[in-house]
């Protein structure tokens, strides 16, 4: 992978493609510090390393693209699960009270969104985060991730291999091919 | 009360049940049958051995032949533990952690006991101290073993929800939190049933042998307690070391979780 130069300003939302395997997991993954890499990251001019890996994680937030869940029910996976607008994704309203086993594919995705942007994070990095959803939720997360960026002013790295979505939502598309970024 | 002495004919008798054991799992196809039978011999020349071995030492009471007995002792649980494990620790970990933790724990707490509880003399009277640390070992080995085993295993298993707790801002101690808790009890559990069955449902090895070998009963019990007690402790602290600098292997300075520090399993 690599050598990697990339630069993203607040608020701006860049579109990542690229062939199976090519490492755009690995590299946000690597984004995250969640893996060894040798790349230097700053988030606002501050090395990754001035801050303990969980307060960076915490910032700049890794959403994987199957979500993962270990308590029984919904509502403990979350910190305060009545802060949570589950209805902004079209979730039942009583959904924090269900068990775990009852969530389909797609209200899992659709709650481990909404599961991280509870953290506040400052940057989002999004491993196709609409995949397994259909065409209205597909919709709904973009609006809702559109809002995000507006209120937080946070730059997002979304994953997608949907032309179309990349077109509705990017304000710049990146390919990546053989560990390097070209434009689309 | 006299003790009866055993010849090898009576062993030979014994070793009959055995071998009809073997000829039957080799009946159902088990796929034991030479397995029994090496582990059957096996058991009768280690044991012929170190009752040599025992005979000597007990005749030349030295502290370096005594400790040199406990270091044999330690590694070939050192192996032990390393060999019951499916996905092992990498490079030295995987023989140095569980060895250590159950040098550092069995070693101190007989330590203690033949010092404090005992005070044999000279202190390291063979004839206590090697058959104390090897019932200490045995336990601790096991429960090492199988906390250990539980603790890389489930690791693996849940790698990506560990690292979606990561993800999550989770520090590496929160997101194993629920494993390591899950290892130490799986190592300490059978000696808590042990100590709960003890007597109701089955009589102790060494009481049993003590009994055998003519010691009046309440005297026989009372070092099964003090034995048992012992192995409690040991088993614990080592376990809840070894699942604990274990667990913390897992992890980087930078709290990413280093799966290639385990073995891939067979």
């Amino acid at each position: 992978m690599g050598p990697v130069d990339l630069r993203l300003d607040a608020g701006r939302c860049l579109v990542l493609r690229g062939p199976s395997g090519s490492g755009k997991s690995l590299l946000l993954r690597a984004m995250a510090d969640l893996l060894p890499h040798r790349g230097r990251l700053l988030l606002d001019g501050r090395p990754c390393e001035s801050l303990r890996a969980h307060e960076w994680r915490r910032r700049v937030a890794y959403l994987p693209a199957h979500s993962q869940w270990w308590f029984d029910r919904v509502g403990e996976h979350f910190a305060d699960p009545d802060a949570v607008d589950v209805g902004a994704l079209a979730l039942a309203a009583d959904i924090m009270d269900w068990d775990m086993a009852r969530c389909s594919t797609g209200e899992r995705q659709r709650l481990a969104i909404l599961r991280l942007l509870a953290n506040r994070p400052r940057v989002l990095l999004l491993d196709e985060p609409t995949a397994s959803l259909d065409r209205d939720n597909t919709c709904r997360v973009e609006a809702l991730i559109a809002d995000y960026r507006a209120a937080e002013a946070a730059p997002v790295i979304w994953v997608s291999h949907d032309r179309e979505q990349a077109k509705r939502i990017a304000d710049q598309i990146l390919v990546l091919e053989h560990g390097r970024l070209a434009a689309a | 009360m006299s003790l009866i002495l055993l010849t090898p004919l009576d062993l030979a008798l014994a070793a009959l049940l055995v071998l009809a054991l073997a000829l039957l799992s080799l009946r159902f196809r088990l796929g034991l049958g030479l397995q029994l039978l090496v582990a059957a011999l096996r058991t009768t020349v280690q044991l012929l051995l170190v009752g040599l071995v025992l005979k000597a030492l007990f005749a030349n009471v030295h502290l370096g032949w005594v400790a040199l007995m406990g270091i044999v002792m330690l590694l070939a649980a050192g192996r032990e533990v390393m060999r019951r494990q499916q996905r092992r620790f990498r490079g030295a970990w995987g023989y140095g952690l569980g060895t250590l933790s159950m040098f550092i724990s069995a070693f101190s707490v007989t330590l203690l006991v033949l010092l404090t509880v005992l005070g044999a003399e000279p202190w390291y009277e063979p004839q206590y101290s090697i058959p104390l640390l090897g019932m200490m070992l045995g336990n601790t080995m096991n429960g090492v073993a199988l906390a250990l085993d539980r603790l890389t295993q489930q690791v693996w298993e849940k790698r990506e929800q560990l690292e979606t707790r990561l993800a999550l801002g989770q520090t590496a101690v929160e997101a194993v939190g629920e494993i390591r808790r899950d290892a130490m009890r799986v190592g300490m559990i059978p000696i808590i049933n042990a100590m709960a069955a003890a007597g109701l449902i089955s009589l102790p090895g060494m009481m049993t042998g003590q009994i055998l070998a003519g010691s009046p009963p309440l005297e026989a019990v009372k070092y099964q307690i003090l034995i048992m007690f012992m192995i409690a402790a040991g088993t614990g602290f080592a376990t809840m070391m070894a699942v604990t600098v274990g667990a913390r292997h897992l992890f980087d300075r930078r709290e990413r979780l280093r799966l290639e520090r385990i073995t891939d399993g067979r």
